[in-house]
Parts: structure tokens; sequence; C-alpha cells
């Protein structure tokens, strides 16, 4: 059901971030990490979001994804208001609507791969659809490794498993914050490719932090992110364009800086 | 290095205050247990000095079969008194006749007054002297009058004027009270002893049992004449046969009486504080553990920065001296006000009139609780510091080194600590333990057994952890606290094994108990064919008797078939003490026992002849034929004759004699009565009317066969009581452990519970997921200790098979009770790490560091 629809469906909104404010600390010590951030994040597709460190990327992520309360605006997934909701509510929003993959310690490590692919659906007391699971475990190429302990699997396996777990409950959106940063080039690359088609195939919305242009060239579309600002986009990226345009904000910074 | 000890402490303050509390706990009652004993032994003696001060010398008789300050007096003539009188150095003589627990009151509710291990004394009134006052009345002039002291009187509400029943050698009689009396100091008595006073000639006939005689003669000496001088020219006219004390030599002696009596207080606290510290070792070591690992890349970046080893284990090793220290000092100055307070409660519920001596702290109590305190933290942490020495120094530069423990060398070490131990155990119970004293290697091979078990516990952890987690694999929180219970074994099995050790400890002597009750229960149940049972439940330190003459009238009642008596006394029998039974009829023994003769004939046992059990035969080599030199408490040393050995059964071993020796025993009256009713008779019926004739022997009951294994084994009631108040000390202790590695293992995989969180695990299941690996680990213990209970329990009856034990009875009750526990301890355990991670916020978590 998930291959075939994607590439013609229409393009409805799987995230939107409302007039976005995040102010960490208060007087002196007060940073602005996020302002006025306005962003919407298209279903089934692949949305980098990029940035120099500091730029608050990693903020405007742990906001969208409801781990972090914005200070001002709103944030939706789906037709899920994210903003004011209860821990409760969260909860079910993480299980429902919601896959994460991070950077590291992904994993439980007592439990085995599927153990872990399954969690957050056994957490929620469901069963995985078997089709669904053994399709996503292909997709991942997992099937002979199921039932190894994370200690027993490489890093790029790890993180293979971590996107099968976010894939398996079908999300409205996978947040995945630089999934790539702890692997070797290969392993990451695998992953990006990995990611990539289960947008394109399987019809999944994933946003992704990374510093990578590589990575993000991978992407449907590049958001930059530069003082807790969206200043620009690309569609259609390519690393070489990517690079560029980080390259052209990046003097553009410091020529600000000089004013 | 100093420093970096230091800030480890501070950063550490909660852990170690939970280690340190168990070590607190262990030196408050060691140094307890000696405050209250030197304030008690102190006040005491201070009291027997006043006590002795209106006298210089008592002449007295060695007791015949000296059993310590209970034995039975021996007498001299009465005119002994006026031989001493007519002494040049003598200005007066007072004869005395006195019997410790040699009157006993009946109390207005008609049972007969306890003084709670204190003797109740029956002696002769000599008139007022600067030590006894009468408080109200006179002293007894006729023979059915007597006096009581202020305690018995407060303590009955008796005054001048009540006719009270009172025991003797005699059965219940009627006096008067004409007199209450207390001692200088407005005491009501001296150590909580009740006293009945009677005339002379009363006193010889009741307390004694002969006319004409006394126990003793108190002397007061002629001015100018010391008490030494005094002791040497009465001893001189005397002789040998008789003692002859100065009223210094008296006091210590009654001081050291005392000091024997307080180290049962002292045993009782000194168990709470091995238990505690024992226990304690397993939290400290745990404790230090977990500090080595987490400052892991601490401790490798001093490696790396030139620390040597030994600076690695000292820096350890000076951090479990503050911690030692601290909690000593703390235990110790709780121990000392626990001890004063103790010294007050006991003086005032037991010693009637003492005076309390101002508390001092011994030096004995500061060293030995210091010594103790962190003696046993640095020896704890020992093991952790070793392995913070072994530490490479690369450690520092790794991301992550928690390495495998390796679990083999420890488990070799725990089989061979409880191979030794339950070696020792048998070699102490079957009394081949060479020079040492059987109860060293008794205890000393529990503790190596406890020792073992808890070296093997590791092993143990994951395949006992995943059967207890079985029933709750199917429930995603309960899986994945099981599966965090089993990570680090040896972490969960020290942490179990607080608990191990504390429930194995009270179960163990849970089935010794059991196995008591049910072999005198299969005994009397199987083999003996009795269907009353007259017999006392002790309420002094003496055994009670019933009137001799009751068995007689049962004897007469057409319905009873069989009566048999037994008085029982202690004597010297070719040079030891041992315990005598006297029979009526050794025929009739023989066949409600079912006894057998392996040797002889058991018929027609009379006086001046023996039975004896197989096994006491062959432990002492006596064959049938043989002669025997016997003392008994009264008259002179005889010759006896064992005339028959029969094989031992439960409830009945040792020498026998005949009844017509009771006359020599400290007092004729019998113990018990063994009845059998003819068939078709009403047992009960028969009941009640016995019960009317005991009516004036009012310590004596009579019971059928339940009852009567109930009344003989209650007093085990109280020991297993006791033993489970040694337990909570081990409760507490593990308790804290496994907050402690909870609160520990919160903080290490706070990205883990934030990573759960992320993908949607609630608060709720978060706790429950915390509590079911708390539970798991508590219940691990408890499943452990359970089992090493029953297994030292069992070795134990074993080793008492030749004791009469046995039967194997298993407490089930008391086992379910402890694995329920196990259940709660854990629940209440997780209560405070749980509610801290479930108060982890999710984002910080995942970027835990």
């Amino acid at each position: 059901m998930a291959g075939e629809a994607t590439a013609q469906a229409p393009a409805v909104p799987a995230v939107r971030a409302m007039r976005v404010g995040k102010v960490f600390g208060a007087g002196d010590a007060q940073v602005v990490a996020l302002d006025d951030v306005h962003l919407t994040v298209d279903a089934r597709q692949l949305t980098a979001v990029m940035g120099p460190s500091g730029s608050g990327k990693s903020t405007l992520l742990h906001c969208l994804a409801g781990l972090d309360a914005v200070t001002s605006g709103e944030v939706w997934i789906g037709g899920t208001r994210v903003t004011g909701l209860s821990d409760a509510r969260l909860t079910r929003l993480r299980r429902r609507q919601v896959g994460f993959v991070f950077q590291q310690f992904n994993l439980l490590p007592t439990l085995s791969a599927r153990e872990n692919i399954v969690l957050p659906l056994a957490i929620a007391g469901r069963k995985p659809d078997p089709a669904w699971f053994d399709e996503v475990v292909a997709a991942m190429e997992l099937g002979d490794r199921l039932e190894h302990r994370p200690a027993q699997l490489s890093g790029g396996q790890q993180q293979r498993v971590a996107c099968a777990r976010a894939i398996l409950s079908r999300p409205d959106v996978i947040f995945a914050d630089e999934p790539t940063g702890n692997l070797d080039s290969r392993s990451g690359t695998e992953i990006l490719r990995l990611l990539r088609d289960a947008v394109h195939r399987q019809g999944q919305t994933v946003v992704l932090v990374t510093h990578d242009a590589h990575a993000a060239a991978y992407a449907d579309r590049v958001v930059f992110l530069r003082d807790g600002r969206i200043v620009s986009e690309l569609r259609e990226p390519t690393a070489e364009r990517v690079l560029e345009h980080l390259a052209r904000l990046d003097s553009a910074a410091r020529a600000g800086s000089r004013t | 290095m100093i420093r970096a000890t230091l800030k480890g402490l501070l950063a550490h303050k909660l852990r170690l205050l939970m280690s340190g509390l168990a070590v607190l706990l262990g030196v408050l009652a060691v140094s307890g247990s000696m405050v209250l004993t030197d304030t008690l032994s102190r006040s005491y003696s201070a009291m027997f000095d006043v006590a002795y001060d209106y006298m210089d010398v008592s002449v007295s008789v060695p007791p015949k079969v000296n059993t310590g300050y209970l034995a039975a007096p021996a007498t001299m003539p009465a005119s002994l008194a006026q031989r001493l009188r007519a002494l040049p150095q003598v200005a007066r003589a007072t004869g005395n006749v006195s019997t410790q627990d040699g009157a006993r009151v009946v109390g207005r509710d008609g049972k007969v007054v306890t003084s709670f291990g204190a003797p109740r004394i029956g002696l002769n009134w000599t008139g007022e002297d600067g030590f006894v006052r009468l408080r109200a009345g006179r002293g007894p002039a006729a023979d059915n009058e007597i006096a009581i002291n202020a305690g018995l009187a407060k303590a009955t509400g008796y005054t001048v004027g009540d006719r009270i029943g009172v025991l003797t050698r005699a059965p219940r009689r009627t006096f008067t009270v004409v007199g209450v009396f207390g001692y200088s100091g407005n005491r009501d008595s001296l150590a909580g002893e009740t006293i009945v006073a009677f005339t002379l000639p009363a006193a010889q006939r009741l307390l004694v049992g002969e006319p004409d005689v006394l126990t003793s003669v108190d002397l007061v000496a002629k001015d100018g004449v010391s008490p030494e001088q005094l002791r040497a020219a009465v001893a001189g006219v005397l002789g040998p046969a008789y003692r002859v004390q100065t009223a210094a030599e008296l006091s210590r002696q009654a001081g050291d009486a005392v000091d024997q009596g307080l180290k049962f207080f002292n045993y009782i606290l000194l168990g709470f504080a091995a238990v505690a510290l024992f226990v304690g070792v397993f939290l400290i070591l745990n404790t230090f553990s977990i500090i080595v690992a987490q400052r892991l890349r601490e401790l490798a970046l001093l490696r790396a920065l030139g620390a040597s080893r030994a600076q690695v284990v000292g820096s350890v090793e000076a951090e479990a001296f503050v911690v030692g220290l601290v909690s000593s000092v703390a235990g110790l100055l709780l121990g000392v006000g626990t001890g004063r307070l103790l010294a007050w409660w006991s003086a005032t519920a037991f010693g009637g009139g003492v005076e309390l001596a101002p508390t001092s702290v011994p030096p004995s109590a500061i060293l030995a609780g210091l010594g103790v305190g962190i003696g046993v933290t640095m020896l704890a942490a020992l093991g952790p510091a070793l392995r913070a020495a072994r530490i490479p120094p690369v450690a520092a530069l790794r991301e992550s080194s928690t390495g495998k423990t390796r679990l083999g060398r420890i488990t070799v070490a725990g089989l061979a600590a409880t191979i030794a131990g339950a070696a020792l155990l048998a070699a102490g119970l079957t009394g081949h333990a060479g020079p040492a004293e059987p109860l060293v290697a008794l205890l000393g091979g529990v503790l190596l057994v406890l020792i073992g078990i808890a070296l093997l516990m590791p092993v143990l952890v994951r395949p006992v952890v995943a059967a207890l987690g079985a029933p709750v694999a199917f429930w995603t929180p309960g899986r994945l606290g099981e599966r965090n219970s089993a990570r680090q074994p040896r972490r969960t099995a020290i942490t179990a094994a607080a608990l191990m050790v504390g429930i194995s400890l009270v179960v163990g002597i849970g089935v010794i108990l059991t196995s008591v009750t049910r072999s005198f229960d299969q005994a009397l149940g199987n083999r003996i064919k009795v269907d009353l049972i007259i017999a006392g439940e002790q309420t002094g330190p003496l055994p009670p008797t019933f009137d001799g003459a009751v068995l007689d009238q049962v004897r007469r009642m057409p319905e009873v078939e069989t009566v048999l008596g037994f008085t029982t006394d202690v004597g010297v029998v070719d040079g030891s003490q041992t315990p005598i039974g006297a029979v009526t009829d050794s025929t009739v023994m023989r066949s409600l026992f079912g006894l057998r003769a392996t040797a002889g004939t058991l018929d027609g046992l009379g006086a001046g002849q023996f039975l004896i059990d197989d096994t006491t035969a062959r432990n002492t080599g006596q064959h049938v034929g043989d002669h025997l030199w016997v003392q008994l408490t009264k008259g002179g040393p005889r010759q006896f004759t064992v005339t028959g050995i029969y094989a031992r059964e439960s409830g009945l071993s040792g020498w026998l004699t005949g009844a017509a020796e009771s006359r020599n025993f400290r007092g004729a009256d019998p113990s018990t009565g063994l009845i059998k009713v003819r068939p078709g008779a009403s047992v009960p019926a028969v009941k009640a009317r016995i019960a009317g004739l005991l009516t004036d022997s009012p310590e004596a009951t009579v019971s059928d066969r339940s009852g009567y294994v109930r009344q003989q084994t209650s007093a085990l009631d109280s020991l297993r009581g006791m033993v489970q108040i040694l337990m909570t000390m081990a409760i507490i202790v593990a308790v804290l452990g496994i907050i402690n590695t909870l609160a520990l293992s919160v903080i290490e995989r706070t990205r883990e519970l934030g990573l759960l969180r992320a993908i949607g695990l609630r608060r709720a299941q978060l706790v429950e997921m915390i509590a079911v690996e708390s539970v798991i680990i508590s219940l691990f213990g408890a499943l452990l200790g359970v089992a090493a209970g029953v297994a030292l329990g069992a070795a134990a009856v074993q080793g008492l098979h030749d004791q009469g034990i046995t039967a194997l009875g298993l407490p089930w009750a008391q086992m379910g009770a402890y694995l329920a526990l196990g259940v709660v301890i854990g629940t209440v355990a997780s209560i405070a790490p749980a509610i801290r991670a479930a108060r982890l916020n999710v984002l910080t978590a995942v970027a835990y560091e």
C-alpha cells in the first residue's frame, strides 16, 4: 500500500511550525535559539535542516518533535497541535505519529534487533503487521541480523535497526538527528539511501538534521538555518549546490557581523 | 591525591551516606551494648556494696551440685550460729535460711507471679537492719505469717492483712501478710526479685525441708577486728567443709553473677551488630565498586599522569576511611545514647530499685566501635580499590571500557568457600571440630557458606532472573525490567546478597524450630501412648513442679489405666554434672514410650540404679553392671549401678533412676505426669477432674497431647521472634542497597530512559519497569535466602538427629512470607529511584552525556 501511491500524492503538510520562538535562560544569560520560525514540512518528502553549529537546527528538531516546548508560536504534527500537550498526550503522539532516529544510544542493549524494532509497538501494546515488518526489515537489509544484540552489530547496522524501528509504526513523520554523524562514510551513505528509499517507495516523511552537505544532498528539500532563523532553502539539492549555498551563507554571516 | 579523594567523597555523598548507615547501625549496636553492660554492671556493683555493708563475713556450705547461683543450697546445723556467736571476734551472728526461687506467690488472678527471670526468693525473717527496712506492719512471728518485699507488693497489689497463697517445696499454702519491707535508699527490690520472708521454722520446713538447719550465717565483727581477720578466725574453727567469705568477696561474686546475666544483652546486641556489619560489607563493596566504575576514566587519567597503583588504592581506601570514621563516630554517639536508654529501661523494667550509675563511655567501647566500623569499611572497599589499581592508563582515552566482568574466578572461590563452610559446619555439628569450640566451627561454617553463596550468586543471576522474569515477559515494561536486572550480574548479586544473608538466617532457624516441634509432635503422637500430660509452663528460672500426691489420686481414678511421674534435677555423675530423671515406674515407662532395651533390663528400676540411653552409654563408655559415683543435691556421694540401656527415643533420653531417689533431689515433687486413660473412658472428663486436683499447684496444668505440644513449644516462638528482630537489621540494609543500585542504574541509563520515553514509554510504564527490576533483584535475594536457609537448617537438623530431632519440618508459611517480603521490599526500594527516573526530562535525558 505504501509503495505505489507516493509520487503522485498531493503534498499534505506533515509538520507545521508557525512563528516558533525558543528562548533559553533569562535576563542577561538569555539566548534566542529560534526566532520566528515558519516551516512547513511536506508529507512523503525527505526534508533536511542545515546550518552552521549554533544555528538552532537541533533545537528546531526538538521543538518540532515535541521533545522540547516552544517559547512562542505553535507546532502541529499532522492534525495534532503539539504545543501545550500534556505529558500523557505527548507520549501518545510519540507512539502514533512520530518516529526518532538519534545520532547515538539509539538501541536498548538488552534487547535483540527484532525486539528493538518492535519495541514502540510493544510499549503501546500493539502487534506489528507481519507483512509490513518483513517489508521494513527487507528494506533496511536486516534479514539475517534480527536475533543479534546491538553489541554484536556494526554502527551502520545499529542505525538501520533504529530506522526500521522508526518506520515500523508508520508515523506521520520521522525525525532523524544527525543519523550519520557517528558512522563511516560508506555506512552513512547507505543509511541515507535507505531513508530516501523509505520516503520515495514507502511514502514516509523524514526530517533530517545534518551538517553534512553530502547527507543533505539526499533530501528533496534543504532548509538553511542561521541564528535561529530560516534564511533560505533549496529544492532538489546536489552536494555541490548545498556547499555553494553554505559558503554564501557563511560569507553573508561574516559580512553581517562586520556591519 | 587527597583533594581528588575528598572531591570524590562529596560527589557521592548520598551513596556513601547509605553505605555509611549500615556501618553506623553496626557500631551503634557494638558501642550501645558495651555502654549498657558497663552502666548496669557498675550500678549493680554499687548496690551490692550497700547490700553487704551490714555484715562482714558470711559462712555457708558449698552446694553439693553447683549449678550456679540457682544451685540448691547445702545446709548446716542451726547450732552453728551459736558456736560462731561465741567466738571472741564476733559481735553478732545471724542464721539464714534462703533459697533462690524457693517461694512463688500466687497473684490475685490465681496465676503464679512471674519475675522475668529474676529469682523468687524465700528466706527467714531476721529483723530490720541498716539495709532491710519495714515499710508497713511487722516481721512474721507465727508460722502462718509472712513479710513480703515492696517490689512484690507493688507487682501484686498485696498489702498488710491480705491472705495470699505461696508455693514452696510444699504445694500452695495460705499465709497472712503482716509486713512489707524495702531496702535503704527506698529500693523496692534489688534486681527485680520477689522475696517472701517466713519465720525460721517455717523457712526450714518449706524452703529446705529439714528442721534445725541454716543455709548461711552472717557475722558482724567486733570493733577492731577486720573482716579478713574474722574470716581467718572462722575458717580456722570450721575447717574446709565450710565456705567463709567476706562481704567484699560476696559483693564481687554477686556482681560477677550479674555480669554473667548481662552477657545475654551483650549477645543480642552483638548479634545485631554482626548482622548489620556483615550485610553492610555487601553494601559498602557495591558502593565502592560503583564509585570506582564511575570514576574509571578519572582514575585512568590519574594513572596516565603518573599516579602509582598504590596511590590509586590509597585514594579509594582513604575515601573508605573517611566514610568509616564519620559513620563510626555517629554510630558511637548514638550507641552511647542507646546504651544509656536501654540501661535505664532495663533497670526500670526489671531492676526494681537499682540506682543507675552515671554513664561513662568505656574506652573499650570507643576502640571497638571505631575499630570495627572503620575496619569493616576499609576491608569491604579493598576489593574495589585493588580493581581500581588495575585500570590501565589507556582506559582514560577509550570511549567506554566497562569490560565484561570475569566471573570464573569468583565462582571457583564461591564453590571453594561453600564447600569449606559446609565441611566446617558438618564438623561443628558432629562434634569433630578438633580443638576448636563446636560453636565457633558452626558459626564459622555458616559464615563461610553464606560468603560462598554470595560469591556464587553472580553466575546464578542470569538463569534465576530469567525464571523470575518469565511471568512478566509478555509485558513490555516487565520484560525491560527483567533484562535490566540481569545486566550486571555482579552488581545484582551483591545487592541481593544482603537480603539473602538475612533471610537465610531466619529461615535456617525457622527450619530448626519447625523440625523440633514436628519431632516432638511425632514422638508424642506416634510412639508415646499417652492421653493426658501434667506439666508446667516455666515462669521463673527453675522448672515448675506439682504436688506429687496428685499423681496418687489420679492413679486411683477408675478411668485411668496407667500413670507415670518424672522428677528432674541435676546431679554429678562420675565428676560431671548431668540432668537426672526419677521415674515412678520404669515398667510403665517402657510400655508408654515403647522403649526397647539394648542391654540389661528396663523393668523394676529402683534407688541406686540407672537406666541410660544407648547414645549416652556409647559417649560415656558405660555398660550394664558398671558402678558410678553419684552426688545428688542432698546426701553424700553414693555408688549407682547401670541396670539397663534403652534405645533412644524422641522425648526421652539420658540418665533415669527410680522414684525413691527423688527424696535426694532439690525437690521431690514431679515436674511431669503422663497419664493413659482406659479404653472407652472420656479423656476430656478425666482431664477436667485432674484439673480440679491441681488447684493447689497453679504452676502446672493438665493438657491433652496437642495442647502439650503447643505449651512446650511456645517458648520456641519467642526465640523465632527474637531472630526476626535481628533480621529487620538485614532488611533495612538490604533496602538501602537496592535503592543504591537502582539510583545508580537510573543515572547510568539516563540516555536509555530518554530514548524509551522518546519512542513512547509512558511515565507509569517507566516506573513499572524500574519496579520490576527492583522486585526481581530482591526476589532473587529472598529466593536464594530461603534456599540457603533451608539447606543450612536441614544440615543442622541432620546434625541434631542424635539429640532427638528426627523429623525435618519446613516452615512453609514463613518461607512464603519471606518471598512475599521480597516483593514488598523490591517495590518499596524502587519508589525513590523510579520517581527520579519518571521526572527526567526526555530531551535532557536524550542529550545526557
